[in-house]
């Protein structure tokens, strides 16, 4: 009774003393449906950034943070909207990272972080529609926004001498928006879209679509798609029938899967990715390797930055209660303050414990601007010889 | 060379695409048939027994890979395809002796055999999935390509490529082979004779001697060979996925009313206007007419009758309309 009494004793004080506790954070990962090769690596990410600030030993007065994994699919909604409801009202996370896709990404903010007064904060959903969600101000991405990559794209495109192109999008938020926000870039700088069209993932043959972007013409194909779904499905119908041969492909189809299927028949080939450049990027796929996983996967120094800036604004905070940390996002993320690389979270917790202020920089250079979205910034990569190589960035 | 053109762009996205796509939803309509005319039900399962049996190839075409058989330039699943048919053929004649022969001795009416065949459906649509998985698989290996798009242009010269995949090739030639044997079995052999004269009539059919459970067991097994057949054509010129191996059942009905329910013949004429109605139906004409037509007559828009998008309404139309005309089918088959 005696040791009971002491051990209760003995945890309030520190509880009391130093608030420490076990914070959980929500890992929402699109782990099945048609990304499910970008979602580990992306998973990883946000769990390397939480390890790190766990393992300090200075968040929240020693706080550690525990990861809960959800799968939030990629295109069934209703199944995003569950598995982050049970993570907070039955495991009790503090934050969400996370989900993968645009369509899940909306409708989780909407019926249930808002509901719940919940802080979400996605890696990689890219969808314009989410800048004026009606999100309360919980809603952030360390993704930009493809209104932005559409203007991207588009320079890209018209740099390569190609001024007519046909575009083939996938049929959700994140292909429609991307789709129309390429074409209004591009015939804004003077370039002519064939045909901008639809595709259902999931169908065993797609000539009849490559038919119709064949016979409305141009000199490069544009396929706003997923690269384990429909994506491919349009790139081998359209080499088969010879219909194209140059594609352009924006961040759902940049990935290695798309090398190994395809090998060299997509030479000359280019597109892009959200990335940047730069001294964060190099740091974090070393970390990354050292992890075991590979960091130069789409979207996993995004999500590791999301990660970071969620600890670091709860120790800003002092708190892991969301309506208390959702204030300290922009501070911590944007300047003044000292400039934040990858794995040195441990000294920017310390930082915040002392009372000074940061700017996380991290892989991504990032910088929240508007309604919580990162400004952006894009790598460029052309595919030669069977791989793909990385041009620059922009 | 303006018209060499039109006639290769054509060829290209509406003849040979849709002729393999119409030899493969044959074979499939011809299974339907099948069972309609002597079993008398219109057998929902017929989908799913085609992703069995494709199912059941790739496993074995993936156990002679790993054992590094291989039939280049052809598709091992070629070599896997017979143990695909005979594993088929088992399952159908399980699920007959366990499920359909306790109806048929019932003298069930043949409504209470289709929702019994839905039954069957869900069960099979599960086992697949259970087995194999929902995704995509792809086991077409071998040369590609009898022409490629590129090899074409350089030959001829043309501004239009044309390209014949290898497994459109074996398609038509499989589809070709199957159908001959099965009308020479059908029309020439004792067994395929008594298969019609119980279809036909059946009380005349028992009154001659004919046993009913052989006629049944072996209607099953033929079955079970044009299933795989077409299931395991339609995986290698496209992919396989148990999901769109389901979506089937529609076109593939069609096609089966379309021609006349009980009708072989038919199963294959409609087949073929089930293909190419959906094809070209949905093909923008826009290029071909390019072609054709003087300069300043070239069309602005794409001309495309309907999106790709509504590929499967074309079947329900062409169903409709031959069910309020012609509720027999083009080949006078039963009705409906």
């Amino acid at each position: 009774m005696k040791k009971f009494l002491f051990a209760t004793a003995a945890t309030a004080l520190l509880a009391g003393a130093a608030g420490a506790e076990e914070v959980k954070i929500g890992v929402v990962a699109a782990f099945t449906g048609p990304l499910e090769t970008l979602a580990p690596p992306i998973a990883a990410g946000h769990e390397l950034a939480l390890k790190e600030a766990s393992e300090s030993g200075i968040f929240l007065g020693g706080s550690s943070i525990a990861p809960v994994r959800g799968d939030s699919t990629c295109i069934d909604a209703a199944a995003a909207t569950a598995a982050v409801e049970r993570l907070i009202t039955s495991d009790r996370v503090s934050g969400i990272l996370g989900p993968m896709c645009s369509g899940a990404t909306g409708s989780v903010v909407q019926n249930v972080a808002v509901p719940n007064g919940m802080v979400v904060i996605s890696a990689s959903a890219t969808s314009p529609s989410l800048s004026d969600i009606e999100d309360n101000g919980l809603f952030f991405r360390t993704a930009p926004s493809d209104a932005r990559q559409g203007a991207v794209m588009a320079d890209i495109v018209l740099e390569k001498g190609i001024s007519e192109i046909a575009v083939t999008y996938t049929n959700n938020d994140y292909g429609k928006g991307l789709a129309s926000a390429f074409e209004a870039a591009f015939t804004a700088k003077g370039g002519t879209v064939t045909l901008n069209a639809a595709h259902e993932d999931g169908k065993a043959d797609y000539s009849a679509e490559v038919g119709a972007l064949a016979s409305a013409g141009g000199d490069a194909l544009a396929v706003v798609g997923y690269v384990d779904q429909g994506g491919s499905g349009i790139v081998q119908a359209a080499l088969d029938t010879g219909a194209f041969d140059t594609f352009v492909f924006p961040d759902g189809m940049v990935g290695d899967a798309l090398v190994e299927r395809f090998g060299s028949d997509i030479d000359g080939s280019f597109g892009q990715n959200p990335a940047a450049a730069g001294e964060g990027r190099d740091i974090y796929n070393g970390m990354a390797e050292a992890a075991g996983y590979d960091g130069t996967s789409a979207f996993s120094g995004e999500a590791y930055d999301a990660g970071a800036l969620m600890v670091l604004a709860m120790q800003a905070a002092g708190s892991s209660d969301p309506k208390a940390y959702v204030q300290k996002l922009e501070m911590v993320a944007n300047a003044p303050g000292e400039p934040i690389l990858p794995g040195e979270i441990g000294k920017a917790l310390q930082i915040l414990a002392d009372g000074g202020d940061v700017d996380y920089v991290g892989v991504s250079s990032i910088e929240l601007i508007g309604s919580g979205e990162s400004a952006g910034s894009y790598r460029e990569v052309t595919f030669e010889g069977g791989e793909m190589k990385v041009v620059g960035y922009r | 060379m303006d018209f060499l053109n039109a006639f290769v762009a054509l060829a290209n996205f509406v003849l040979i695409p849709a002729t393999a796509y119409g030899a493969q939803l044959a074979l499939g309509a011809l299974g339907v048939t099948l069972i309609y005319g002597i079993l008398r039900f219109s057998n929902f399962a017929h989908g799913d027994t085609m992703a069995f049996g494709t199912m059941v190839t790739i496993l074995f075409t993936w156990w002679f890979q790993s054992m590094g058989l291989s039939l280049d330039p052809l598709p091992t699943a070629l070599a896997a395809l017979p143990f695909g048919i005979v594993v088929t053929a088992l399952l159908l004649l399980g699920t007959d002796r366990i499920v359909y022969r306790f109806y048929r001795e019932q003298k069930a009416k043949p409504v209470i055999l289709v929702i019994v065949s839905m039954g069957v459906m869900f069960i099979l649509n599960g086992l697949v999935r259970f087995i194999i998985g929902p995704d995509e698989q792809r086991f077409a290996d071998g040369e590609r390509f009898l022409i490629s798009a590129r090899d074409f242009k350089e030959i001829t010269g043309l501004e239009e490529g044309l390209a014949i995949r290898t497994t459109q090739g074996i398609t038509i030639i499989t589809a070709v082979i199957v159908v001959a044997l099965l009308f020479w079995f059908l029309k020439s052999t004792r067994t395929g004779k008594s298969m019609r004269a119980f279809s036909d009539n059946e009380d005349l059919a028992l009154l001659s001697g004919i046993n009913p459970e052989r006629v049944v067991a072996i209607t099953w097994v033929i079955v079970a060979a044009l299933a795989t057949i077409a299931g395991v054509l339609y995986g290698l010129d496209k992919s396989f996925k148990p999901f769109t191996y389901f979506q089937l059942l529609l076109p593939i009905f069609a096609a089966a009313i379309v021609g006349g329910l009980g009708s072989p013949l038919g199963a294959i004429a409609g087949g073929f206007l089930i293909a190419f109605s959906e094809v070209s139906v949905t093909y923008a004409y826009k290029k071909v007419l390019g072609y054709l037509l003087p300069e300043n007559m070239e069309p602005e828009g794409l001309v495309q009758l309907l999106s790709t998008d509504y590929k499967f309404a074309v079947s329900f139309v062409i169903l409709i309309i031959v069910l309020l005309f012609r509720p027999t089918g083009l080949f006078r088959g039963k009705t409906a």
